[in-house]
């Protein structure tokens, strides 16, 4: 243990056998929820720095305006995108440091995917270092102390460290300043190890030296020894005070290219390399600013080496003249050819990393050429390529839409060689294993299924995809016939949840024993673990997100871990269940009839009701797509590819900034041409009729008669009834238990009120462009085109409640929203859909269809589960009451859902059945 | 006396069983719990066993010496909840002193009627510091993560007035026991290693940690590993586990840090998992057998009993234990940081 602090063990200990298999190693051990311990053998740790005041300026606003929840986004963002232990800093002279360290940290702690790894508390002052040591429970890093204040202070807080158990950032720093050459740096850090090991008894392996990073290439000559001399001063600390670190800030080196970063990222790879390689273990590098040390091109490498190295006079405008020819290349990397020129493996990964197809086939000809046969290609140059791929996205260096694209080059490669494999007989072709995808029955949505096909297949598994609505038998039989070694099932609405939980029980009565993975965005761990798991005796595993889901599959299919990885999953889900049920039986519910005396009352007699302008229904059969345009909300689109951030900020994210953009200039192309080429149809159908609430829980609807160019014409007066259910968990004092019929007039008031529903599609030619890109071996733009009908169809209904609010009902002629404001929902009215929060229940879009004859109108159709057919369409209820407002109906008991059933007539296991996600544990 | 150091390097030693489970069998009333002294008390007592040591010290010495008949060579003072912050809950928080400067004194009389008749077998007392009732790093209120029911410093001051009053009853360890969260111990351990050197004492110190679940981790979140670094700051006789779970479901969690620390190994787990009832099924041989793993694999250094043990659990333990060599240590003797 590293408690000894005298580095003599105990004599009498030292005589007795066996002691060594005790014997632990002085290495750098930290904590956060789970261990981080450095070794020789440890690759560079890297430290993230977005969680720094001084560090990104996003961060300083977000703290400044107290946005603690974004705020925390960038710090999760940072362990995801792979930092070891994250850097948080509140050193700004216009906030309360010591209480925004208070907070922040506090905030960090409850969040077990940041705080799983170990913290570097980083101030200038102690009473803030001191404020973080004490919220923090595993064992930190102060960021820093040094002998600035003479040894007595430095002693104080060394030993204060100690008690509060973290280890120590030095910084060559002494009372006569900060160390700038290498006999001051080694002075310094001699002078600080010595008296921590020796007065302090401080772990030599709990302290880490900042040596200092100052720029080079400054054209001033004092400036060109400083990286020279860091590299040296770190080799001679590693080799003279053992067992502590190096550490530093790497971009402070590149100072004064500020704007190149082509010269900029060549500068941090080579400090870096020569760094590392003279024993500095850890920094805070941006990996976003980081070219691979071999990629540099090799002029530019000379270059920049010289001035590192500083190994020529001349070497630092030698660099600014090169600089200038890079400066404008900077930006269109895409048209520099010159890595053409490399060996034929470099060029195919490249290909494969940068996700560039315009070579591919005349390569992967070549590589055919030369090997015996035609499978080794795959097996080999392409694996190696993709293996990079894999790497990359693993350790957080590539993005979801990157390896999207790479998979696209993969596929055309592939699909060159295929005639080639299929005449050579006897090919074996050895994949990791085989998976079969599907969305379940009755539902149409997958684009989550096909991203994370194309990510697995990226990562050598063979996928057989079934495609949308696929009903249990044939996934069934077509495991069994493909012999597959995975089941993937998808889904996106709620009763997905009820197929998924049958087909595990058919799996388990015809005896299979392979995995079964869940996913899709409305299931969840608790659903899995509490309704599937239990249903099947083999594994069944709930991943939400593509990266996750090679290693969850890695562990499923590896031999020798597989059982292991089993058997704690399975312990996982059957702790996780046995919680959550005792869990669930302690919140309270009200009776119904409870919940209905506790309504949300509206005072109808002072109530603004506004009569629609036009009462009854219209039709929009094509609507001008570019009008939807700035209605898009782009956050979702940006969700669905796994990047995570609010638009527009997303775009200067410092982690997934980048690939964002990138993402977001191919979005508005394919926007482009849809609209150009009018790839897309939207229609639209919408009805406003008069309405009153009866019998608390029901809203009933006056259908118009419909306008005669449809077909089936109903009588006047017929009524129709939508069904509403009530929130029943025990509230608040003075908070209502809601249904959306409170929004609605009682038909006791004599009050007569309005209510409006609607359905919007932009997704008619959809999957058609979707086949098309997919047989010309585009995932990438058949997932994208799903994902922009989907906005798109989001967007008409944004616009149509905006031109329903202003004309059709006209309530609110006066109303001037930003596309932001309408995001946030800033006006009068709702507009809540079946099968969501506020009113769950799908079946209610049956009588929706019914009101609109949605069918013969706009040709939007309803699958077996509900699902609304093109998968892009939306549809709901309006409500304009300015009280009227979203919630969540939550949990509801038996009695209700019994009600409920007889209000509907409709067989109570019916009921049951469609609510049951929403049915409390009894 | 031998030191305790001397005598872990030659044998597995024997820690008690449960207090609370052997209290029960009292079945103490209200009046009991109040007895003379508090009867006028405003507020309820019952369930406040840390002060059955004022009012009924007779059976907190007959627990203790039940322990010692049974093998044990070291009991732990009736003491878990005695700080200020767990008091609280009573109104008892002036009471804080003599509960623990008294609870020390009882078992210490008992350890040294029981060496003074058999002094090949010394035994010792180690003065029970519980978590507390209130975490340092979580939240009660689902709705504000951010928000702390207790501060570092507050957790600090409770835990440096428990460990004074210890030190005065005489305690031989302290013992930071059934840590939840290891914030709260890391304030205990500060406190006991600020009175260690302004008294310059040398006194032992004990950690046990708790594995909540079958997740492996403690309350707080943390890995086995992950707590045993965030501890490993501090000179310590011995890290371990006890309470939550069985003996059989400590295995792995003991096997985790056996390999990663120098310092001895403890585990008192307790007696099985609770039955429906919320009570402890495990018979004395049962548990036994379970720990017999324990000594085969030679993970432990010190071995006992948390909930639903009771002395003949703890026979039955010791007797197994003395066919078995302890695992391999190292002490440190110096202390750690000097203030």
């Amino acid at each position: 243990m590293s408690n000894t602090t005298n580095i003599q063990l105990n004599s009498d200990n030292e005589l007795e056998a066996g002691i060594d298999s005790i014997s632990q190693p002085r290495f750098l051990k930290l904590a956060g929820l789970e261990p981080l311990v450095i070794t020789p053998d440890s690759n560079f740790i890297n430290i993230g720095e977005r969680t720094n005041v001084a560090g990104s300026r996003r961060f300083l606003r977000l703290i400044k305006e107290e946005k603690y929840e974004e705020a925390l986004e960038i710090a999760r963002h940072q362990v995801e995108g792979g930092a070891q232990i994250i850097d948080i800093n509140m050193d700004d002279g216009l906030i309360d440091g010591k209480q925004a360290m208070i907070r922040f940290l506090n905030l960090v702690m409850a969040e077990p995917d940041i705080a799983r790894v170990p913290i570097m508390i980083d101030s200038s002052k102690w009473e803030i270092i001191e404020a973080g040591l004490q919220l923090v429970q595993g064992k930190c890093i102060v960021n820093s102390i040094s002998l600035k204040e003479g040894e007595k202070e430095f002693i104080r807080q060394a030993k204060l460290i100690r008690l509060y158990g973290a280890a120590v950032i030095i910084m060559a720093f002494d009372e006569k300043g900060q160390a700038d050459n290498f006999e001051r740096r080694i002075e310094i850090a001699k002078r600080s190890y010595d008296i921590l090991v020796n007065s302090v008894h401080f772990p030599p392996e709990d302290i880490i030296f900042d040596l200092n990073i100052f720029p080079v290439a400054t054209g001033m000559d004092e400036h060109k020894q400083n990286s020279v001399d860091f590299i040296e001063a770190t080799a001679w600390v590693r080799k003279n005070l053992p067992y502590c670190s190096v550490s530093g800030g790497v971009s402070n080196v590149s100072f004064s290219f500020r704007g190149n970063t082509p010269v900029r990222e060549a500068m941090h790879s080579v400090f870096l390399y020569h760094a590392i390689q003279a024993g500095m273990n850890m920094g805070i590098v941006n990996p976003a600013i980081l070219e691979v040390y071999d990629d540099i091109p090799k002029d530019l490498l000379d270059r920049v080496e010289d001035v590192i190295l500083n190994r020529r006079d001349d070497a630092t405008e030698r660099l600014l003249d090169f600089a200038e020819t890079v400066v404008g290349k900077a930006r269109d990397n895409k048209a520099d050819d010159s890595w053409r020129k490399d060996s034929l493996q470099e060029r195919i990964t490249r290909a494969l990393v940068k996700g560039i197809d315009q070579y591919i086939v005349s390569d992967v000809e070549e590589a055919r050429l030369a090997v015996v046969k035609p499978i080794e290609v795959i097996e080999g140059h392409l694996m190696t390529g993709m293996n990079v791929v894999g790497d990359l996205f693993g350790s957080g260096k590539m993005f979801l839409p990157q390896v999207v694209k790479s998979a696209r080059v993969m596929k055309k490669a592939v699909a060159y060689l295929l005639p080639y494999i299929e005449e050579d007989k006897d090919n074996i072709s050895q994949f990791a294993g085989k998976i079969l995808m599907a969305t379940v029955k009755g539902d149409v949505h997958d684009i989550g299924k096909n991203i994370v096909s194309v990510v697995l297949a990226c990562n050598n598994y063979e996928i057989i995809d079934l495609g949308v609505m696929v009903p249990p038998e044939k996934i069934i039989q077509k495991a069994k016939e493909e012999q597959v070694d995975v089941i993937g099932l998808s889904g996106l609405i709620t009763p997905s949840l009820d197929e998924m939980v049958h087909l595990a029980r058919e799996m388990e009565r015809e005896g299979f024993k392979i995995p079964l993975l869940i996913g899709g965005a409305t299931t969840s761990k608790a659903h899995t673990a509490v309704k599937i798991d239990p249903q099947y005796s083999a594994s069944v595993v709930h991943v939400n997100d593509a990266s996750r889901a090679v290693t969850v599959l890695g562990d499923l299919l590896k031999k020798d871990s597989a059982d292991n990885y089993k058997a704690l999953v399975k312990t996982d889900y059957s702790s996780f269940r046995e919680k959550f049920l005792s869990r669930g039986k302690q919140k309270e519910y009200l009776s119904l009839e409870d919940a209905r005396n506790n309504k949300f009352h509206i005072d109808w007699d002072a109530s603004d009701i506004v009569k629609p302008n036009n009462l009854g229904i219209e039709v929009i059969r094509d609507m001008d797509l570019q009008l939807l345009e700035e209605f898009i909300d782009w956050t979702p689109f940006f969700r669905s590819w796994d990047l995570h951030g609010k638009y527009p900020a997303i775009l200067s994210d410092e982690i997934v900034g980048e690939q964002a953009s990138e993402l977001y200039d191919d979005a508005r192309l394919m926007l482009k041409k849809i609209f150009e080429e009018k790839l897309l149809t939207a229609k639209a159908v919408f009805g406003l009729f008069c309405a009153n609430s009866i019998n608390d829980d029901d809203i009933e609807v006056l259908a118009h008669p419909v306008n005669t160019d449809t077909a089936d014409k109903k009588e006047a007066n017929t009524h129709l009834i939508f069904r509403t259910l009530r929130q029943q968990s025990k509230k608040r004092r003075g908070v209502p238990n809601i249904a959306l019929a409170d929004f609605i007039a009682p038909k006791e008031t004599a009050i007569q009120d309005y209510i409006g529903c609607f359905c919007v599609s932009a997704g008619f030619g959809t999957n058609e462009l979707a086949e098309e890109y997919e047989k010309n071996l585009d995932d990438y733009n058949a997932i994208m085109i799903k994902a922009l009908a989907d906005r798109l169809a989001e967007a008409f209904a944004e616009y149509l409640h905006k031109e329903v609010r202003k004309k059709a009902w006209g309530y609110a002629g006066k109303e001037h929203l930003s596309n932001e404001n309408l995001i946030k929902e800033e006006y009068r009215g709702i507009r809540p859909a079946p099968g969501y929060p506020a009113c769950p229940d799908h079946t209610e879009k049956l009588t929706i269809w019914e009101l609109l004859d949605v069918d013969n109108a706009i040709g939007v159709k309803l699958t077996d589960n509900l699902a609304m057919f093109p998968a892009a369409s939306v549809s709901g209820y309006y409500f304009a009451h300015p009280e009227a407002r979203y919630f969540g109906l939550g949990k509801i008991t038996a009695d209700q859902i019994v009600d409920y059933a007889g209000r509907k007539e409709i067989d109570l296991s019916k009921a049951r059945k469609w609510l049951a996600p929403n049915m409390a544990d009894e | 006396m031998k030191k305790i150091q001397d005598i872990l390097k030659q044998r597995i030693m024997i820690l008690d069983g449960a207090m609370g489970t052997m209290l029960q069998r009292y079945k103490f009333t209200e009046e009991d719990f109040r007895g003379n002294r508090f009867k006028d008390w405003p507020f309820p007592l019952l369930g406040n066993n840390d002060l059955l040591t004022l009012t009924q010290p007779e059976a907190i010495a007959e627990v203790h010496r039940k322990y010692f008949e049974a093998g044990a060579d070291i009991v732990e003072t009736n003491t878990f909840s005695g700080t200020s912050i767990a008091m609280a809950d009573y109104h008892m928080e002036d009471l804080v002193y003599e509960l623990n400067y008294e609870s020390a004194k009882i078992a210490k009389q008992v350890a040294k009627e029981f060496t003074k008749s058999e002094p090949n077998k010394p035994r010792f007392v180690a003065g029970s510091i519980g978590p507390t009732n209130k975490t340092a790093s979580m939240s009660p209120d689902v709705n504000d993560p951010g928000f702390r029911a207790v501060s570092f410093e507050t957790l600090r001051l409770a835990y440096k007035l428990q460990v004074e009053a210890l030190l005065d009853g005489g305690v031989d360890i302290l013992m930071v026991e059934t840590i939840f969260d290891t914030l709260n111990a890391k304030a205990a351990l500060f406190a006991i290693e600020e009175v260690k050197q302004a008294r310059n004492i040398q006194t032992p110190v004990m950690v046990s940690g708790t594995i909540t679940d079958a997740s492996g981790r403690t309350l707080s979140g943390q890995t086995a590993e992950a707590f045993l670094i965030s501890i490993a700051h501090i000179p310590l006789l011995s890290v371990g586990f006890n309470c939550a779970l069985g003996a059989k479901q400590l295995v792995p969690h003991l096997d985790a840090i056996a390999v990663r620390t120098e310092a001895a190994i403890s585990a008192h787990p307790n007696a099985g998992l609770p039955n429906a009832f919320g009570t402890y099924d495990q018979t004395p041989d049962q548990m036994a057998e379970q720990i017999k793993e324990y000594f085969d694999k030679g993970l432990v250094n010190i071995i006992g009993g948390c909930c639903g043990s009771t002395p003949e659990h703890i026979t039955a333990i010791a007797e197994l234990a003395k066919d078995y060599k302890p695992r391999k240590f190292i002490f440190s003797e110096t202390a750690g940081v000097q203030l």
